[in-house]
C-alpha cells in the first residue's frame, strides 16, 4: 500500500484520470462541430450543456481535494497529501473552464458591462464569483516557493480558504437550480461530512480528551 | 412463405424497443400523421427549429427535472384511452370531452409560432390545433367567470413525486379570460404534421405564444372557470420569479435568466450559437398588447 501511494506512477496515471473529463468534453465538442449536429453530442443547447458539464467537474475536484486531509488521517497513510495538490490544481483548473465558457461561449456576457451585470444582479453568479475568486489565491501559492516565502504555518492559513470555496461553490448550484435540488443537497451533505470531519478533529485536538476514571470523594459528614 | 412464418408485428416491436433501449435511444412513441390546413401564421418566416431538438430538449417534470429525462421516461407512459377533459366551475353546462369529440369542434390549422421559454432559450414550432376558445364557448362560461384554470394529469405511480422536482403536482396554470379566449392562443394536439409525443405534452396542451413556456400547460385534464384568479405551480414555487401573468418581456428583469435576450435553438454552431433580442410578447404584440392596456407589466409580470 505504501508503495503503491509512494509510486510517482500513481500520480502520474492520477494526473491522467483527472484529464480524463476534458478529453471527453473536446471530443464531443469536436464532434459537435465536425458533424455540425451539435444535439447528438452537447445537446440541443451547447452553452447551457457546456457549462453545466465544467462546473459539475469543478465542484467534483474540489470535493476530492477535501477528501484528502481526513483519508490521510482515517488511513494513517502521510503520503496521501501527495495528490493534494494536484487535485485542487485541477479544480482551479476545471473552474477557469467554467467561468471562461460563461464569458466566451455565451454571447450574452460578451461586454465586461454585461459580466459585471450578471455579477451583481444574479445571486447565484455572484456566489459563483465568489467560489472562484477563492481559488485564485490558493492557486498561485500552490508552488513550493510560496510555502516557504509565507512560512508553511501562514501559507496553511491560507489554503483554508478552500473551504469557502467549498461551501459557495454548493451555495452557487442551490441557487442556480430552479426546483429539483437533488444535486445540490447531496454536494451539500458531501461538503459538510468533509469539513465536518475537520472540526470535530479539530476540536478533539484541543480539548485533551477529559480524564474519565472515577476519583476517590472526600466525605464532608 | 406462410402467414404463420412472419415475425409476428409485437415481437418485431419488442425487439425494436429492445435494440432502442440498449442504445439507450428514446423509444419512438407513435405519433400518428395528422392533416391540418395551412394557415398564415408562420413566425415571420424564422426558420422552423429541427424536430427532433423539440421532441427531446424539454420541460416536463412530472417526466424527470433534466431536459434529456422526458424524452426518455415519457414514451413508457400510456395516456389514458378515451382521454377525457372535464370542463366546470363557472359555466351553464359542464361537459366532460374525450378527445375525439374535442377533435371534431374545429378544423385543424397548422400554425408556426415563436416559443420562448423563461429560461432564455427558444424554438420555432408548427403546432396542429385550434383554438382554445372552440372549446370554452362549449360550456357556456357564466358571467361570474373571469379566470381559466387548467390542470395536467398526475399520476405519482409513473411520474416524478413533487417533493423530487420541487414543484406542486398535478401541474395548473390559468389564463384571464380574455387571454383564453384570444384567436392566438392554441388548444394544441400535434406538431411537424404528427400527433404529439407524450414528452410535448400529449394527447391534449395548450399554446400561449406570447407567455413564457411554462404557462403553455400540457396533458390536460380538467379546465375550470372561476371568478378569481387560480394558483398556478411556478408561481407558488417563485413567486418572484413567475409571475401568474409572464408575458414574455425583454423589459422586465427576472431574478435568475437574462430576459433581454434568448439562444435560438438549433440555429448557429457549438462555438457561436445564435443568440437575438427577445421581443415584447415574443413578438406577438400587435395582437395582444390591447389585452395589457390597463395595467402596469412590472408589476403584473
Amino acid at each position: 500500500m505504501n508503495r503503491f501511494l509512494s509510486s510517482p506512477w500513481t500520480k502520474a496515471v492520477l494526473f491522467l484520470l483527472a484529464l480524463v473529463p476534458l478529453g471527453v468534453l473536446v471530443w464531443l465538442v469536436w464532434e459537435a462541430y465536425r458533424t455540425g449536429n451539435p444535439t447528438d453530442y452537447v445537446s440541443a443547447n451547447p452553452i447551457e450543456y457546456i457549462t453545466h458539464y465544467t462546473g459539475d467537474w469543478t465542484i467534483r475536484f474540489i470535493c476530492f481535494t477535501l477528501c484528502i486531509t481526513p483519508l490521510r488521517m482515517l488511513l494513517n497513510r502521510p503520503q496521501i497529501t501527495r495528490f493534494r495538490r494536484m487535485l485542487g490544481l485541477f479544480a482551479f483548473f476545471y473552474g477557469c473552464l467554467h467561468f471562461t465558457v460563461w464569458v466566451v461561449l455565451d454571447p450574452r456576457q460578451n461586454t465586461i458591462p454585461a459580466i459585471w451585470d450578471d455579477i451583481v444582479n444574479r445571486r447565484y453568479i455572484t456566489v459563483g464569483m465568489l467560489a472562484f475568486l477563492a481559488m485564485l489565491p490558493l492557486a498561485i501559492t500552490s508552488t513550493a516557493g510560496w510555502v516557504r516565502r509565507l512560512t508553511f504555518k501562514r501559507w496553511k492559513k491560507l489554503h483554508r480558504l478552500v473551504y469557502l470555496t467549498a461551501i459557495a461553490g454548493v451555495i452557487h448550484y442551490w441557487w442556480l437550480v430552479k426546483s429539483d435540488i437533488r444535486l445540490p443537497l447531496m454536494y451539500a451533505a458531501i461538503v459538510t461530512v468533509l469539513l465536518g470531519y475537520r472540526i470535530i478533529s479539530w476540536m478533539r485536538k484541543r480539548k485533551p480528551v477529559v480524564d474519565r476514571t472515577p476519583q476517590p470523594t472526600v466525605s464532608t459528614s | 412463405m406462410r402467414y404463420s412464418q412472419v415475425t409476428p408485428k409485437e415481437i418485431y416491436l419488442n425487439r425494436r424497443r429492445f435494440l432502442a433501449a440498449a442504445l439507450a435511444l428514446p423509444i419512438p412513441a407513435a405519433a400518428a400523421t395528422l392533416t391540418a390546413v395551412k394557415t398564415a401564421f408562420n413566425a415571420g418566416n424564422e426558420k422552423i427549429t429541427p424536430q427532433k431538438i423539440v421532441t427531446t430538449y424539454n420541460n416536463y417534470y412530472e417526466f424527470g427535472t433534466g431536459k434529456d429525462e422526458p424524452a426518455k421516461n415519457a414514451p413508457k407512459w400510456k395516456p389514458n384511452s378515451p382521454w377525457t377533459v372535464r370542463i366546470e366551475g363557472e359555466v351553464a353546462q359542464p361537459k366532460t370531452l374525450d378527445v375525439d369529440q374535442i377533435l371534431k369542434l374545429a378544423p385543424l390549422e397548422e400554425r408556426i409560432y415563436r416559443h420562448r421559454c423563461v429560461e432564455a432559450w427558444s424554438i420555432v414550432v408548427p403546432w396542429i390545433g385550434f383554438p382554445l376558445s372552440a372549446l370554452l364557448k362549449q360550456v357556456q362560461p357564466t358571467g361570474k367567470a373571469k379566470f381559466v384554470a387548467f390542470e395536467s394529469f398526475y399520476d405519482p405511480q409513473q411520474m416524478l413525486s413533487s417533493r423530487k422536482a420541487g414543484i406542486q403536482f398535478p401541474y395548473v396554470e390559468g389564463l384571464r379570460l380574455d387571454e383564453a379566449m384570444h384567436p392566438l392562443t392554441l388548444l394544441t394536439v400535434g406538431m411537424y404534421g404528427e400527433t404529439l409525443l407524450n414528452q410535448n405534452g400529449a394527447p391534449l396542451r395548450l399554446v400561449v405564444p406570447w407567455k413564457y413556456g411554462f404557462k403553455s400547460i400540457k396533458s390536460i385534464v380538467r379546465i375550470r372557470f372561476l371568478a378569481q384568479q387560480p394558483p398556478t405551480t411556478w408561481n407558488l414555487s417563485w413567486p418572484e420569479a413567475y409571475g401568474f401573468f409572464s408575458n414574455v418581456n425583454p423589459n422586465r428583469e427576472h431574478p435568475r435568466f437574462s430576459q433581454a435576450e434568448e439562444e435560438r435553438l438549433g440555429e448557429g454552431t457549438v462555438f457561436s450559437p445564435k443568440v437575438i433580442k427577445t421581443q415584447m410578447f415574443n413578438g406577438y404584440g400587435d395582437q395582444v398588447s390591447k389585452l395589457y392596456a390597463s395595467i402596469d407589466l412590472k408589476r403584473f409580470y
